[in-house]
């Protein structure tokens, strides 16, 4: 059973929450919603789940009309991001819960609840009460729970972002292999682009209620359709450039200016908005075709292995990411090497007009 | 179809919805209707628009429990919501001492609001009473049956003993609700006691102190069974607030019309009150994040 | 500036503790340099925020004692022991401005209002809040609260340390980069002691020179983020430290190589035989990263190569991490996302120079 949403919108008072959303989701496949806070992904979660009514628009769940219909009605599971169980039932009844509502007989409650919990690695815990438990574990309950009914739409609203770090690396790689074995439509939350990368499939770009692109993690990735995707969809942050493309080369600032490639040639002359990842940006001239932007170095972060360095070109700042060890001095001068094919071309009004050949 | 299925909850209200028509809606209809009309036995009624209103509203006397009542009322709030405050800021927090201090808190709010002035009257009779035989004993006259302001006093000590416990325990909700990490950066910053009260603990009890203010405002300008209980009204008039003028109007003279009028306008000035806390409780909350 | 020095920490929040069990510190003894930038890392539960109060006085340690410069603070409060602290989400004096947020350490110390001015626009300046200084601190974003907690620490001249419990929690991801910016330049600029506990390494590595990582209440390692992320002392460190951890398989010595599962992976010299004294109970650790994967055995030069099977391969934008089958269990690989594997047949290369020996979750070579 797919889920549609035809030209959701969603009011507050004077608050815009949605804003003309049309999804369409496909049973069986992931849908990572990314944006960052109050962008109103979990007020789509909402409209999905049917606990909010939408102010305009239609939700269709396998045909069906669903905009009115209370979520009780509606076959649907959620996971949020407080660990929410019933604090007074042992970690069996919780999962249990949502069987013994609709009247499951007790055997093939046992078997499920089971099924549910080793999924989970909590088969363990079954008699103590939520409380007892860790961060992770409890977690773990709430998204058996939600697991233990066949549903067809899975929500998970930040569902990790409660649990250290290594926890959830760990949670992820679990979730991945939960989500592949079922057929619901599963829609998780996200502020991190990291996350909506590791956990693949599909993902939706939110940014102030609306809907900025649909896609393939990896399409969406490599082609996002405008400025604002890229910044939303980048972790750490893309540099931009403000360049002008003259007549035989672009110009990048005062000093710079580079003979183009064949796409950017053939965009007319105008002022644009480049973008390159800091992995593109390297410490090391990488031979043909790489050119030098230097820079003063204002910061260098080390991650272990590898290296940020924060430096200035005239009067913006940007970040390279380099596998390995460096350090530099703050107020050096650097040179970072990029090369012109690893660039994205934003026309004036931010959309996307060239990005760079995958397999670069 | 854009229905919701909420139907059912209608027939879950239903049987609320009859009993407060029973005894609310129909008879303050009945008080309407009593207000525009002059009676003067059954069947003999004539109606006379908004006579009673008119009467009612330059009544002199009228005017003297208002004041007395605004009085009041004021000198509750001033009284109550610092002490509850005070209370609350002193009791323990964890601990069997902070169970054992809630119960001892909640007991005046246990009591029937007539025995409450049955228990004062007692309290202060300067013949037998704890309070009135040690006050008189320590050379200092007090009798609440003979003079007004001990009338008063005995009153507000009566009000006050009663209610506080109330503001107390929503200030200590309240203070509960604060996370640990603001005292912790207040100790680091090096702020006085009066300092985490004025900027932490005051501000982050604005919505449930707004509440407490609500309820007792209400409270005390509708008071009506413990200063009747305990003065009567006296003596002469100087405790008669409010709603003890409105009943000796309607059941003493059994003029049925000017209370009637006399009623609705006091449940006006309580609905305006009400709104305009209402108002700043909305300010407040938005205002609270 | 300070240097502490904590003395036989131990710490259990229970009035009679029986057992290790008890105690949410069992053994601290450690000195942090002065002007230093340290992490303190580990999981949820490992005592790194009881570790925390201790050194900012907010808890005084049952056992043991702690020096700054020398001199025994353990029962000093902490507004004696010239530290700030800031807190997971940000605490502020909501009726205040933001001029006044910063200005309230100074006033109650009893400092005269000019010197207040140019220290609070001072720093206001160093933390880009000058434009908000007149504006109510309720109304600002959570990276700007926060902001303000910091500049509640920096106001006071006489602060020694700074001490961070997970600041970043509730602040975006793209806005963190800023937030650990600014941390990085304050503390160059300033040079004061700070102290950062976080469950998220990838903080801890960009902001600290050194980062003590605890688990059960102990200090596992302490070292800059490359000593531990090439020499973890402890099979615990090299779990935690590296996204995806260090893969680890059981294995058994036979002179300078590690036999798992009948294949023999080549260590540094000497560091098997050596090992091979203290018994039997070991393990071989290599990270996803230096772990090669490649899908012809020309490709592997002259390494010893052994074969696999790729299961699975996720693009995370600016790398690639593949789930390869070997030796009867899963390890992972971090590879270039300019390479496309496929699943299938493979050959994996392990060097020596970066493969670990572990004994009894002890690094040994």
């Amino acid at each position: 059973m797919g889920l549609q949403l035809k030209d959701v919108s969603k009011f507050v008072g004077q608050e815009v929450h949605l804003k003309d959303i049309s999804l369409h989701l496909e049973p069986g496949s992931r849908y990572v919603v990314l944006g960052r806070t109050l962008a109103g992904k979990t007020s789509l979660l909402r409209v999905m789940a049917g606990l909010d009514r939408p102010s305009k628009g239609t939700v269709v769940a396998g045909g069906v009309d669903v905009t009115g219909v209370s979520v009780r009605k509606r076959n649907i599971g959620m996971v949020y991001q407080q660990f929410i169980n019933y604090p007074s039932l042992t970690i069996y009844d919780n999962i249990a819960s949502p069987l013994k509502i609709h009247g499951v007989p007790k055997a093939e409650v046992d078997r499920r609840v089971r099924e549910a919990a080793s999924m989970l690695h909590i088969d363990h815990l079954l008699d103590r009460l939520p409380a007892e438990l860790s961060g992770g574990q409890q977690q773990r309950t709430a998204i058996a729970r939600a697991l233990v009914k066949d549903v067809d739409l899975l929500l998970l609203d930040e569902p990790l972002v409660n649990l250290d770090y290594k926890l959830r690396e760990e949670l992820r790689d679990e979730l991945q292999k939960i989500f592949g074995q079922r057929d619901s439509v599963v829609v998780y939350t996200t502020t991190e682009p990291s996350e909506a990368l590791m956990l693949g499939g599909n993902v939706i770009v939110m940014h102030e209620g609306r809907v900025l692109q649909v896609g393939t993690t990896t399409d969406v990735y490599q082609n996002p359709a405008n400025v604002k995707v890229a910044q939303v969809f980048s972790d750490p942050p893309i540099n931009f450039i403000p360049v002008s493309i003259e007549e035989n080369c672009n110009r990048f600032g005062e000093d710079l200016c580079l003979p183009p490639t064949s796409e950017i040639a053939a965009l007319p002359k105008g002022e644009y908005t480049f973008g390159i990842r800091s992995n593109k940006f390297s410490l090391f001239d990488l031979g043909e075709g790489y050119f030098p932007i230097t820079g003063t170095v204002g910061l260098a972060e080390i991650n272990g292995s590898e290296t940020f360095i924060h430096f200035m070109h005239g009067n913006e700042s940007y970040v390279v990411q380099e596998e390995g060890v460096h350090t530099r001095k703050v107020g050096s001068r650097i040179a970072v090497y990029a090369h012109p094919g690893d660039f994205y071309v934003f026309n004036k009004a931010g959309n996307l007009l060239v990005a760079p050949k995958h397999g670069r | 179809m854009n229905k919701w299925e909420n139907n059912r909850a209608w027939f879950l209200i239903l049987p609320v919805f009859i009993i407060v028509a029973f005894s609310a809606v129909i008879p303050l209809m009945t008080v309407v209707n009593y207000s525009v009309q002059d009676i003067f036995g059954p069947g003999q009624r004539f109606f006379i628009g908004t006579e009673w209103f008119k009467e009612v509203l330059s009544d002199s006397r009228l005017h003297e429990a208002l004041w007395r009542q605004l009085l009041f009322s004021g000198l509750v709030l001033l009284i109550e919501m610092p002490l509850g405050i005070a209370i609350a800021l002193m009791m323990p927090k964890k601990g069997w001492g902070s169970s054992a201090c809630l119960v001892v808190l909640a007991l005046p709010l246990l009591i029937p609001w007539n025995v409450i002035g049955t228990i004062w009257i007692i309290f202060t009779r300067p013949d037998i009473g704890l309070f009135g035989a040690t006050i008189n004993g320590l050379g200092i006259p007090f009798d609440h049956t003979a003079s007004p302001i001990d009338a008063w006093i005995t009153v507000m000590l009566m009000e006050v003993w009663h209610w506080t416990p109330l503001v107390a325990l929503l200030a200590y909700a309240g203070l509960r609700a604060i996370p640990e990490a603001y005292y912790q950066a207040a100790k680091i910053d090096g702020a006085s006691a009066w300092a985490i009260f004025r900027y932490i603990q005051l501000p982050k009890m604005r919505g449930v102190l707004t509440i407490a203010l609500l309820l007792r405002f209400m409270d005390s300008f509708l008071i009506y069974a413990e200063p009747f209980v305990l003065t009567g009204g006296g003596p002469g008039n100087s405790t008669t607030f409010l709603s003890i003028y409105l009943v000796k109007v309607a059941v003493g003279q059994f003029d049925l019309g000017p209370a009637a009028a006399f009623s609705l306008i006091y449940f006006l000035i309580v609905l305006l009150f009400c709104w305009l806390f209402y108002q700043a409780l909305q300010a407040v909350g938005t205002g609270d994040k | 500036m300070a240097r502490i020095d904590l003395n036989e920490i131990k710490h259990s929040y229970k009035p009679n503790p029986r057992n290790d069990d008890d105690f949410a510190l069992k053994r601290v003894h450690t000195t942090w340099d002065d002007g230093g930038a340290y992490a303190l890392l580990g999981p949820s539960g490992c005592g790194k925020t009881t570790m925390l109060n201790i050194i900012s006085g907010l808890l005084k340690p049952s056992h043991g004692q702690i020096l700054y410069d020398g001199k025994d603070v353990s029962s000093l409060q902490p507004e004696q022991r010239n530290i700030a602290q800031v807190f997971q989400f940000p605490v502020l004096y909501d009726t205040m401005t933001v001029y006044d947020n910063l200005a309230f350490p100074l006033r109650n110390r009893g400092v005269p209002s000019r010197d207040v001015d140019a220290r609070v626009r001072k720093i206001a300046d160093t933390l880009e809040l000058s434009a908000d200084l007149g504006k109510r601190a309720a109304g600002l974003s959570a990276d700007a609260k926060q902001k303000i907690s910091l500049g509640r620490g920096l106001v006071r001249s006489d602060v020694a340390a700074i001490l961070f419990d997970e600041p970043l929690t509730v602040i975006d991801p793209h806005l963190k980069w800023e937030l650990r910016r600014k941390l990085k330049e304050i503390h160059n600029e300033f040079g004061l002691t700070m102290i950062y506990v976080t469950h998220d390494q990838v903080e801890a590595m960009t902001f600290a020179d050194k980062i003590v990582i605890m688990y059960e209440g102990e200090i596992v390692q302490t070292g800059t983020p490359e000593e531990l992320f090439e020499r973890p002392e402890h099979e615990f460190v090299g779990y935690f430290i590296g996204s995806p951890g260090m893969n680890f398989m059981k294995c058994t010595l036979d002179g300078d190589f590690a036999r798992v599962n009948g294949s023999a992976i080549p260590l540094e010299e000497g560091c098997g035989v050596r090992a091979s004294r203290l018994g039997t109970d070991f393990k071989i650790g290599i990270r996803p990263m230096y772990t090669g994967v490649f899908a012809t055995r020309e490709e592997c030069g002259n390494a010893p190569a052994f074969e696999g099977r790729v299961l699975g391969v996720e693009d995370q934008g600016f790398c690639r991490i593949v789930t390869v089958q070997f030796g009867g269990q899963e390890i992972k690989a971090r590879v270039s996302d300019s390479r496309t594997v496929v699943d299938g047949a493979c050959w994996v290369v392990f060097p020596a120079d970066k493969t670990r020996l572990f004994f009894n979750e002890r690094l040994v070579g």
